[in-house]
């Protein structure tokens, strides 16, 4: 028990270090951090795979003025959302919108792992030899001669 | 002129080596079959001398990168008289020709070592090792030197001396230009960085050292010499190949970290993502073997994840180098998609016939006694670790399928693979806290609670520690009480383990703490492994999860301000380099008020003498402490008003990140390590095998 208290002590050192005590976002955002905040979640619809918030092209400088704006009109971030998937489709949206064909995307991981499971199940239930069976002798191993293994370990040795 | 023959003398000795592939693989299958010791040896040296002119071969691109020989295509294309040396040498692997010609080479080094590693030993498997080597091998060469692009051809292979042959090869390094360029383009400036220079070797010494595996598995199932002998013979090739994926991915983050400029170092991009499936994969095998040779089970499924493992490493060259799925950093376009198609699907139906072939050699030799034991933890954990390598997979081809079967695009990017993959990460997690714990063949209730009672205890004090001192993101809560609760578990096998020690052989704390890891290389190494992952967990949970920025637009002397840091801008400076011009922010950072030192983050210009080849990037500058890094970005500059737009970062944590690979490095170099307990246990198969046989 004195060991788990010293343990415990240390690791409230270390989990006091300020960690606990991170702010969720820094106090006040400027209109700048909300046009960037809302661009991280967009995603450039003509470069693969990059955030709004971050892609240099002069279309994204163009769409980021576009969102600021916006902000400036006093829309919200989720009208700014719907404008964009409006405007270019879904491919601004940084994961496919769960409906129709695109469910697929998110319930195949969950039917493959599921899937495998079930085969690792009874795999295992096959293995398992049932209690009160004697169990079962070590699968017949042929047995090495004793001269023959004396000679390998005695190799072995000199190696 | 000089060009000119140099480029023949590489081509020749690629079209050399191709013939010599060919013909060691056929001749060590005949040299098998009909028993034919001197057509073996004339086998093992055509191999040998395909190692020498490979090496020549890289040996002339090389001469020609570095002494701009630009009437090379390749040499034009990626260098230039201003690119740094470094550059210049690291340009071999910075285009598609090149890397091509690099991992020919690689493959022909390691196929040399393990001939001279096997040169008296496992002589029923070689033969058919030589083969799969060889056809692999003349694959890539082949690409190089026969194989063109049909559409413009209207032939899949033709002869370079053939009219217009040699223009249409799809992966030529060698190719020539009709004049000599006064200079070259260069390499892509994204790719001149230090980690640049070495994260393609090390993905690539990984991705070609699973070759070596896969071709002992292919040979095993040829032979029907299926024991665990293949296994334990390549199993310091499977770590080490491992280890230098683990560091391609390392090296490929910190490169994404410094260089991409956006605050983070893995974005889902299908590139990262083609580097992590093999890793996910073979870090499934390097478990799952270990229930192979302690008891005699799982045969089948080590080989479908050797064979997963090779043909996710094809995968991911195919996808850095087709451009099919397209990508931030698919650096180089190209016909070679179809060809790598038709290879994986080559290998995985003469992987599937030879199964299923040899199913009846593939009977599992032991019974388990009960539900809970180590043996299906280790297959839980494989479910999890191949559920991932699928769900990655999956993500990452989907936008594909998506466009084929519905016309729709959609973008896969990290919020989807954080919702999908976020939980089966946390799951692997948990299971390396518990799968250890967990007795071979049987586990009892009373052993579980003696295991997991003292860990569990440390996890509620540090959940309850958190939430106390402030904590409310509960994904965070989760991830660090977790990463604390399996930190503890290993600690007490540590300290049982020495424990245990002191009291048999009355040894002093330091002594017991070696003798216990160097005697026990391959499990504690594996703890090891273990603390390094669980420490690149907190970087990822701390960096991910508790990020803050900030953008402000300033003047010279106004500041801005982040958590507890200030930073005040100085000012531009404006430079010139060997090779490109700087434009850098000074800024004056001071933290809780005082001033801690100053940080210049960078937009690089590379002109280029063909203008569309000009190119901006971003240099940021990072202040890097154990609690968090300081991360600045020049996002955009205004020279004449002397004005910056600035964008600040603080990602908690990150440095855990790089500790834990280092941790890893050591953990897995514990566990390389020349071990007699394995060569005895390899002896020992061995002769269990021949005697089978016999």
């Amino acid at each position: 028990m004195r060991k788990i208290i010293l343990l415990a002590i240390l690791l409230g050192v270390a989990g006091s270090i300020r960690l606990g005590a991170l702010p969720a976002r820094a106090q006040g955002p400027s209109l700048d951090d909300e046009v960037n905040r809302i661009a991280r979640t967009l995603y450039c619809p003509v470069c693969p795979n990059t955030p709004l918030d971050v892609c240099n092209t002069q279309a994204c400088v163009q769409w980021r003025g576009l969102i600021k704006e916006k902000l400036q009109q006093g829309q919200s971030e989720q009208q700014i959302r719907e404008y964009f998937v409006q405007q270019y489709g879904d491919v601004v949206l940084g994961a496919p919108p769960p409906q129709g064909f695109n469910w697929l995307a998110y319930i195949l991981p969950v039917i493959g792992i599921i899937l495998g499971a079930v085969v690792a199940w009874l795999s295992v239930r096959q293995w398992i030899v049932r209690r009160g069976d004697a169990p079962a002798a070590p699968a017949a191993a042929p047995e090495i001669p004793r001269e023959y293994a004396e000679r390998i370990e005695k190799d072995l040795k000199e190696l | 002129m000089a060009d000119f023959a140099l480029a023949d003398l590489g081509y020749a000795s690629l079209l050399l080596s191709l013939i010599l592939a060919l013909y060691a693989a056929g001749a060590s299958i005949y040299a098998a079959r009909r028993n034919r010791l001197e057509v073996f040896a004339s086998a093992r040296n055509a191999m040998f001398a395909t190692a020498a002119l490979t090496t020549l071969a890289v040996g002339v691109l090389e001469w020609a990168l570095i002494t701009h020989q630009f009437r090379i295509e390749y040499v034009a294309l990626q260098t230039n008289r201003a690119q740094p040396l470094l550059y210049n040498v690291s340009a071999l692997w910075g285009g598609q020709e090149g890397s091509l010609l690099f991992w020919a080479w690689l493959l022909a080094i390691f196929t040399a070592v393990v001939l001279v590693q096997n040169r008296d030993k496992n002589q029923e498997l070689i033969p058919y090792v030589i083969t799969g080597l060889a056809v692999s091998q003349a694959f890539f060469l082949a690409l190089m030197t026969v194989v063109v692009d049909p559409a413009q051809t209207g032939f899949f292979i033709l002869l370079p001396f053939m009219p217009h042959g040699a223009e249409a090869l799809v992966g030529n390094p060698f190719r020539t230009l009709d004049f000599t360029p006064r200079d070259g383009n260069g390499l892509n400036p994204l790719l001149q960085n230090p980690g640049m220079f070495i994260h393609p070797i090390t993905q690539y010494l990984g991705y070609v050292g699973f070759t070596i595996p896969f071709a002992f598995a292919m040979a095993a199932l040829f032979t029907r010499r299926l024991s665990d002998v293949w296994i334990r013979t390549t199993r310091r090739w499977t770590l080490v190949s491992w280890l230098f994926l683990s560091l391609g991915l390392l090296f490929g983050m910190q490169w994404a970290y410094m260089e991409l400029g956006w605050g983070g170092y893995w974005g889902w991009d299908p590139v990262e993502n083609a580097s992590l499936m093999p890793w996910l994969t073979a870090t499934a095998y390097l478990h799952s073997v270990m229930i192979q040779e302690k008891r005699g089970m799982l045969k089948v499924w080590n080989l479908v994840l050797v064979m997963m493992t090779f043909c996710l490493s094809l995968l991911g060259t195919f996808i850095t180098r087709s451009g099919i799925i397209q990508s931030v950093h698919a650096f180089g376009v190209s016909s070679l998609g179809p060809w790598f198609l038709a290879f994986l699907a080559l290998t995985l139906l003469s992987f599937l016939y030879l199964l299923f072939d040899r199913i009846d050699d593939l009977r599992e030799e032991n019974e388990l006694d009960s539900l809970i034991s180590r043996e299906s933890s280790f297959l839980l954990n494989n479910l999890i670790l191949v559920g991932a390598a699928f769900a990655t997979l999956w993500g990452t081809i989907f936008p594909m399928v998506s466009e084929a079967f519905t016309g729709k695009k959609v973008t896969v990017g990290a919020p989807f693979f954080n919702q999908v993959n976020g939980p089966i990460f946390f799951a692997l997690i948990v299971l390396i806290g518990i799968c250890p714990l967990i007795g071979w063949r049987r586990a009892t209730a009373e052993n579980l609670i003696r295991n997991f009672l003292r860990p569990f205890v440390v996890l509620v004090v540090t959940a309850i520690l958190l939430v106390a001192t402030g904590m409310r993101d509960w994904y965070g809560v989760a991830a660090f009480s977790v990463c604390a609760f399996v930190l503890a578990t290993i600690a007490i096998e540590f300290y049982r383990g020495i424990l245990a020690r002191r009291r048999q052989y009355a040894e002093n704390w330091a002594a017991a703490t070696t003798n216990l890891v160097t005697q026990n290389r391959r499990r504690y190494g594996g703890y090891i492994v273990h603390i390094g992952v669980i420490l690149c967990v907190i970087g990822i949970a701390g960096s991910t999860l508790f990020q803050v920025e900030t953008q402000a637009n300033l003047k010279p002397g106004e500041t801005m301000q982040l958590k507890q840091y200030t930073l005040q801008y100085e000012g531009l400076q404006i430079y010139p380099t060997e090779n490109h011009e700087v434009i850098a922010a000074r800024m004056t950072v001071l933290e809780n008020g005082a001033r801690v030192g100053t940080l210049s983050p960078e937009k690089d210009f590379y002109s280029n003498p063909n203008p569309d080849m000009a190119q901006w990037t971003t240099e940021v500058a990072v202040r890097t402490t154990a609690l968090e890094d300081l991360y600045v970005i020049l996002a955009g500059f205004d020279n004449k008003a002397n004005t910056a737009t600035v964008k600040v970062i603080v990602n908690p944590l990150v440095v855990w990140l790089w500790i834990g690979f280092g941790v890893l490095l050591l953990g897995t170099l514990v566990a390389i390590l020349p071990d007699p307990r394995e060569a005895r246990a390899l002896a020992r198969s061995r002769v269990k095998e021949a005697m089978a046989k016999a």
